[in-house]
C-alpha cells in the first residue's frame, strides 16, 4: 500500500524517489548490501517519510559504509566497528521526534559488537537495527565472523570449526521487542520488514541474510592478483571482483520453502513463516528458531513483535521540546538557586 | 584482661603549653563499621567552630572489614595538605593498633576502644582506654543500633578532649542527617553519654585544644566530585552516561542526586536531561559522542582503566568534532592499580590519548571551587572548540571534603560555539558568500560551523565518519585533503589558548626558582613554598589550570632558569610535557615526583626541594 502519485511520483510529503537517494555506492556489484539500501529508499518514499526526521548510524565494515548510500537528506554517523548501538542512544535524546536506522554487520555486531548490541535492545530504543549478515568480514578481505557457518572454507583462513551465533536468537534472548530475518534478495520482503521496523516503538532488529560476492565463495572463483610481486603479501592484494547481477528470488508464497544458489554454488533454504504462525509468541518463536536451526534452514519474516513494551523514552517524562534546541534559560537554572546551593554544602 | 592501668591516664605528659587550632586526628577503623558518620561530623563541627580544617580518608578497595584511616587537620592558618604524622590517634582496629602508635608525635594523644588487649609500644604517648560497649549499652536503642551509634564514643570523649562544641556537633549530626530529629537525637544521645563518662573518669590534659575563630564564616564543605557535578548543572548539562567506578562514580551519582532538585519541573515532574548508566565505559562514550554530536552537553567521569577504554572513540571524537566533557578523577595505576589511592599519573595518558595525531584539551582543577567553575567551563570550551575536554582530577581532590568560598554562579552566558539551525544556513552563505560545508573554515580559527539532527532544512545534513573528509563532509583520500583538515584541527589548538583558563602565578620577592605544579597539590605546595621561604629559599609558583598552555605559562618557563615541577606520578609526567611544549627551556624543569597513594605533603615537597638546591 502506497500513497505515491502513480503520475507525478509524488509522495505525500511532496518528495519523489530521487529525494530518498544516496550517494552511488561504492560497494562490490552483486553485494547484497545495496539491495538492502535499495529497500530502504523504497521502503520510506513509500511510507511518506521525511528524511529529515531520520538519522543514520553505522559502525565499521562494508555494511556500515552503506548509509552514505541511501537518504541523503539524512544525518549520519559511521562510528566506531561495534560501537554504533551506543552512539545512536545517545544521538536520538537530543531530538526525540527523530527515528534511527543503523546498520551494522555480522562481524561488527556478533563479534565486536555483540554487547552493545544486547543492551540497546535491553534499553528498547526506538530504532531500526539493520544487520546485514554475509558469514564474513567484508571490508577486511574475507576472514570468518562469528555468523559464519561451521564447516565453512575460506581462501586465506580455512575452515570455521565453530557453530554460528545466531542474530535472531540473541535477539530474542535480550528482550527484543521486534525480530525479523530476511534475505537480501527477497527484495519484496525486506521491504515489507523495514516498513513494519521502522513502525515499532521500539529497536528493531531486521537480520537480513547478505551474501558477500567477493569473499564468501567456497570454490576460489575469485581471483587475486599480487601486485607487482609473484609471491603474495596480503595486505596488499587487489581483489578482482567479477561484475554479477545481484542475486534475487522471485516471490515466493508465506509457508513456503524454496531452495536458493548462491554465488559460490552453495544451497541455502529459505523458509517462510506462514500466516498460521502468531508473532507474538515468544516462545514459540524461539521454536521455530531452533527447528530451522536443526534443518539447516534460514527462517524469513516476522519472527517476534511485542509492540506494547514501552520504549527508554516512555519510561521518563521529558518535555516535548527536543534537548538540542534548549536555550540557555532552560537548561541553567536560575542565579537564584546558588544560594540554596550554597546552603546545601554545610556553609559556615 | 586490660594492659593499661588507669594510672597511666594523662601521667607520662609533663605539663605544658596547649596546642591550640594547628594539630592533626586520625581516625584509625575497619571499613565497613558506619565510621564515616562519626569522622565526618567532628570534621564539620571543627569547620561550624570557625577554625579551618581538613579531612583525607585513606580507605582499602574493600567493603568490610579491612583498615581504613580518616585524618583531620585542623589548621589556624588555613593549611589543608596531609600531614605524615599525628597528633591524636583514634585507634578503633585492633589489627593496626600497634603499627598506628608509630605515627604519633612524641606527648601525643591515643584514644582507643578498650575491648583492644594489646600493649601499647610506646610510653611516650598519653592512652585514653574508652568503654565503648559498657557506654553504648546504657543508651536506650534497639540493639540493631549499637553497632552504627558505637562510632559517636569516640566523638564524645574526644569533644570533652580537645573541646568540640556540642552546638557545632548538633548541627553536623542535623545535616548528616537532613534534619530528621529520630538519628540526630540517637547519635547525640551517643555522644553525650560518652562526654560525661570522659568529664567524670578522665584528667584534663589540655595538651591538644580547638578555640572557636571566624576563619571559616561564608565558607562551604564540599568534595570537589559534588563541586564538579553542581557545576556541571549550572553549565546546563544534558546527557550523562557513566560506568562505576572509583573515584568517579560519586560525580555522577552527585549528579543523580542534585539533577531533579535543579532541572526538574516540580510541577510536570519532566526531566530536561538523562543519566543514563551504561554497560561499560566504550558505551558511555560512545553515548557522549552520540550525544554530544546531536547537540547536548554530555559528561561523563571515570579513572584510568575506565579512560584506557574511552580511547578509540575519543579519537573518533576529536577527528569527527564532536564536543563532549570527561572528568577523569584519578587513581593509582599502571593497571587496577590502587584504586582508592589517589595519584596524577594520568597526565602523559591524557596528553598522548589516541593513535594518530590526536589532541585533547586539558583541565587540570586545582580545588573544590575550580571543580564547579569547570564544571560548567568545561562545555562552554568543548562547544566553542567542537573538541571533547578531558578534565584531570584526583581522588584526593573528588572525593574528600574541601572548604572554600560559596559556589559561584556563572559570570557569562553560556557559549555554545557555533551552530547553524534551519535559517541560519542561508544567513552563512549570504554572509560568506559560501556555500556550507561542515568541516568548511570561514572564520580563520579553525572551527567550523555545525548543523543539527533535527535541522529540518534539506540541506543541513551531513554524513560523519571518522575516515578521511573534506570541507563538505565528502569522503576523501586525497592526501591534501587531509593534510589541509589535520592541519585546520591543529589550528584549533591554537585557538583554543584563547578560551583557556590562565595559571595562578603567585610570586615571592627575589625568589631564585619557581614552582609549577597542577591539580590537588595546591595545598601542599602552598604550605612548602610558605616554610621554604622561612628557610631562605624564595620561589614563584604558577599552577597551571589547562593545556594548551597559555601565553602566560609561556612567560614563566622562560623567565625562570630552575623550576620545580611537583607532581603526584613516578616519572615526572607534567614535567615530561613542559620538555616537549618548550624544549628550548627543557633544563629548566627539575622533577619532584613520587607516587605512594598518598596526597604529597609540605614537608616531603620541601626536604625534596632542600635538598636539590644544596646540590
Ligand atoms: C577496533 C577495530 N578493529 C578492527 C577493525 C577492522 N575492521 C574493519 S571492518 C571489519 C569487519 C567488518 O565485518 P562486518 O561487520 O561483517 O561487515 P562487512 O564488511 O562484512 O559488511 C573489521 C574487523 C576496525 N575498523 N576497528
Ligand atoms: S567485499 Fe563483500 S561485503 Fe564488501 S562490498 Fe564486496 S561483496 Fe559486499
Ligand atoms: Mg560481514
Amino acid at each position: 500500500m502506497t500513497t505515491v502519485d502513480a503520475q507525478t511520483g509524488i509522495n505525500k510529503v511532496g518528495l519523489s524517489r530521487a529525494d530518498y537517494k544516496g550517494l552511488p555506492s561504492t560497494l562490490c556489484q552483486g553485494c547484497g548490501h545495496n539491495a538492502i539500501s535499495n529497500q530502504i529508499i523504497a521502503a520510506m518514499y513509500e511510507l511518506d517519510v521525511i528524511p529529515e526526521k531520520i538519522v543514520k548510524f553505522s559502525g565499521i565494515g562494508c555494511s556500515s559504509k552503506s548509509p552514505a548510500y541511501f537518504l541523503n537528506r539524512s544525518f549520519s554517523f559511521n562510528g566506531l566497528h561495534g560501537r554504533m548501538p551506543s552512539m545512536a542512544l545517545g544521538t536520538l535524546f537530543a531530538d526525540m521526534t527523530l527515528k534511527g536506522i543503523g546498520v551494522s554487520g555480522d562481524g561488527d555486531t556478533a563479534s565486536i559488537g555483540l554487547g552493545q548490541f544486547k543492551h540497546l535492545i535491553r534499553r528498547n530504543l526506538p530504532m531500526v537495527y539493520i544487520v546485514e549478515n554475509n558469514g564474513v568480514y567484508g571490508l577486511t578481505k574475507g576472514q570468518f565472523s562469528a555468523t559464519a557457518e561451521k564447516g565453512l572454507t575460506l581462501k586465506h583462513e580455512g575452515t570455521n570449526l565453530f557453530l554460528p551465533v545466531d542474530i535472531c536468537l540473541e535477539a530474542l534472548a535480550s528482550n527484543a521487542t521486534f525480530v525479523a530475518r530476511s534475505f537480501a534478495g527477497d527484495p519484496k520482503q525486506v521491504k515489507e520488514l523495514i516498513k513494519a521496523a521502522i513502525s515499532h516503538r521500539g529497536v528493531a532488529v531486521l537480520d537480513i541474510i547478505s551474501p558477500c560476492v567477493t569473499f564468501n565463495n567456497k570454490d576460489d572463483t575469485i581471483h587475486s592478483y599480487v601486485f607487482g610481486k609473484e609471491h603474495e603479501v596480503r595486505l596488499h592484494d587487489l581483489i578482482f571482483t567479477p561484475a554479477r547481477d545481484m542475486l534475487t528470488i522471485e516471490d515466493f508464497a508465506e509457508g513456503d520453502t524454496r531452495d536458493v544458489e548462491l554465488y559460490d554454488g552453495s544451497m541455502i533454504t529459505l523458509h517462510k513463516l506462514g500466516t498460521d504462525y502468531d508473532p507474538r509468541d515468544r516462545q514459540a518463536a524461539f521454536k521455530v528458531l531452533e527447528e530451522a536451526r536443526v534443518k539447516r534452514e534460514l527462517l524469513t519474516g516476522l519472527i517476534y513483535v511485542n509492540p506494547d513494551e514501552p520504549s527508554i523514552f516512555d519510561l521518563y517524562k521529558f518535555p516535548e521540546k527536543p534537548f538540542n534546541r534548549m536555550t540557555e534559560q532552560e537548561i541553567r537554572p536560575p542565579s537564584e538557586t546558588i544560594r540554596m546551593v550554597n546552603e546545601w554544602m554545610f556553609s559556615a | 584482661m586490660s594492659q593499661h592501668q588507669p594510672d597511666m591516664i594523662s601521667t607520662s605528659t609533663p605539663e605544658r603549653q596547649p596546642v591550640v587550632n594547628d594539630f592533626s586526628i586520625t581516625f584509625c577503623t575497619v571499613n565497613g563499621s558506619g565510621s564515616a558518620t562519626s569522622n565526618l561530623t567532628v570534621l564539620r563541627a571543627i569547620f561550624k567552630m570557625g577554625i579551618p580544617v581538613s579531612g583525607k580518608n585513606i580507605f582499602p578497595s574493600n567493603i568490610q572489614g579491612l583498615p581504613t584511616w580518616y585524618s583531620i587537620r585542623v589548621n589556624k592558618d588555613g593549611f589543608t595538605a596531609r600531614v605524615e604524622k599525628d597528633d591524636i590517634i583514634v585507634a578503633m582496629n585492633p589489627a593496626t593498633f600497634i603499627q598506628d602508635l608509630d605515627y604519633v608525635v612524641p606527648g601525643g594523644m591515643v584514644l582507643y576502644s578498650d575491648d583492644i588487649k594489646l600493649t601499647p609500644t610506646r610510653s611516650d604517648l598519653t592512652y585514653y582506654p574508652m568503654p565503648v560497649k559498657q557506654l553504648i549499652r546504657s543508651i536506650d536503642i534497639t540493639p540493631q543500633l549499637r553497632d552504627f551509634v558505637s562510632n559517636m564514643i569516640y566523638v564524645g570523649v574526644l569533644a570533652w578532649l580537645i573541646g568540640i562544641d556540642m552546638e557545632a556537633i548538633r548541627a553536623a549530626l542535623e545535616y548528616h542527617f537532613k534534619g530528621r530529629a529520630k538519628p540526630v537525637e540517637t547519635n547525640l544521645a551517643a555522644i553525650r553519654v560518652a562526654y560525661d563518662w570522659a568529664a567524670a573518669n578522665l584528667q584534663e590534659n589540655h595538651t591538644y585544644r580547638l578555640q572557636p575563630m571566624k576563619a571559616t564564616e561564608g565558607m562551604i564543605l564540599s568534595d570537589g566530585n559534588t563541586a564538579a557535578a553542581l557545576g556541571a548543572i549550572y553549565g546546563g548539562v544534558q546527557f550523562v552516561a557513566w560506568y562505576p567506578i572509583t573515584p568517579g562514580s560519586s560525580l555522577p551519582e552527585a549528579l543523580i542526586e542534585y539533577l531533579p532538585e535543579l532541572r526538574m519541573n516540580k510541577e510536570t515532574g519532566e526531566q530536561n536531561y538523562m543519566i543514563v548508566q551504561a554497560e561499560d565505559e566504550i558505551a558511555a562514550i560512545g553515548m557522549l559522542v552520540g550525544a554530544g554530536w546531536g547537540g547536548l552537553r554530555a559528561m561523563t567521569a571515570t579513572a584510568g582503566p575506565g579512560l584506557s577504554l574511552m580511547t578509540e572513540y575519543l579519537g573518533l571524537a576529536y577527528f569527527a568534532e564532536v564536543p563532549l566533557v570527561v572528568w577523569d578523577v584519578q587513581r593509582v595505576g599502571p593497571s587496577t592499580g590502587l584504586p582508592t589511592r589517589t595519584a596524577q599519573g594520568d597526565l602523559t595518558g591524557v596528553y598522548f590519548m589516541g593513535h594518530g595525531d590526536t589532541n585533547f584539551i586539558q583541565l587540570f582543577p586545582g580545588n573544590m571551587n575550580e571543580c564547579f567553575e569547570f564544571g560548567w567551563k568545561a562545555f562552554d570550551i568543548a562547544e566553542r572548540l567542537q573538541m571533547p575536554v578531558v578534565v584531570l582530577s584526583d581522588l584526593d581532590l573528588g572525593m574528600n571534603q574541601w572548604m572554600g568560598q560559596p559556589f559561584e554562579y556563572p559570570d557569562r552566558p553560556m557559549d555554545r560555539g557555533k551552530v547553524l539551525w534551519e535559517g541560519d544556513l542561508d544567513l552563512f552563505e549570504a554572509k560568506t558568500g559560501k556555500k556550507w560545508g561542515r568541516y568548511l573554515d570561514v572564520d580563520g580559527d579553525g572551527i567550523p560551523y555545525r548543523t543539527l539532527p533535527g535541522n529540518l532544512n534539506p540541506r543541513s545534513a551531513y554524513f560523519t565518519r571518522g575516515t578521511g573528509h573534506d570541507e563538505y563532509a565528502r569522503y576523501s583520500e586525497d592526501p591534501e585533503v587531509w593534510e589541509r583538515n589535520i592541519l585546520r584541527l591543529a589550528k584549533k589548538i591554537q585557538t583554543a589558548k584563547s578560551y583557556m583558563p590562565g595559571p595562578v602565578i603567585q610570586r615571592m620577592e627575589q625568589a631564585q626558582a619557581g614552582i609549577i605544579a597542577v591539580g590537588s597539590t595546591d595545598a601542599a605546595v602552598q604550605e612548602a613554598r610558605l616554610k621554604l621561604a622561612d628557610r631562605g629559599i624564595k620561589t614563584d609558583y604558577m599552577r597551571i589550570r589547562g593545556w594548551p598552555f597559555t601565553q602566560e605559562v609561556d612567560e614563566f618557563v622562560r623567565t625562570h632558569e630552575r623550576i620545580y615541577v611537583v607532581e603526584i606520578n613516578r616519572d615526572g609526567q607534567l614535567r615530561q610535557i613542559l620538555m616537549i611544549n618548550y624544549p628550548e627551556q627543557a633544563s629548566h624543569f627539575r622533577k619532584v615526583a613520587r607516587v605512594n597513594g598518598l596526597p604529597l605533603s609540605a614537608r616531603w615537597i620541601i626536604d625534596e626541594i632542600l635538598s636539590q638546591e644544596e646540590k
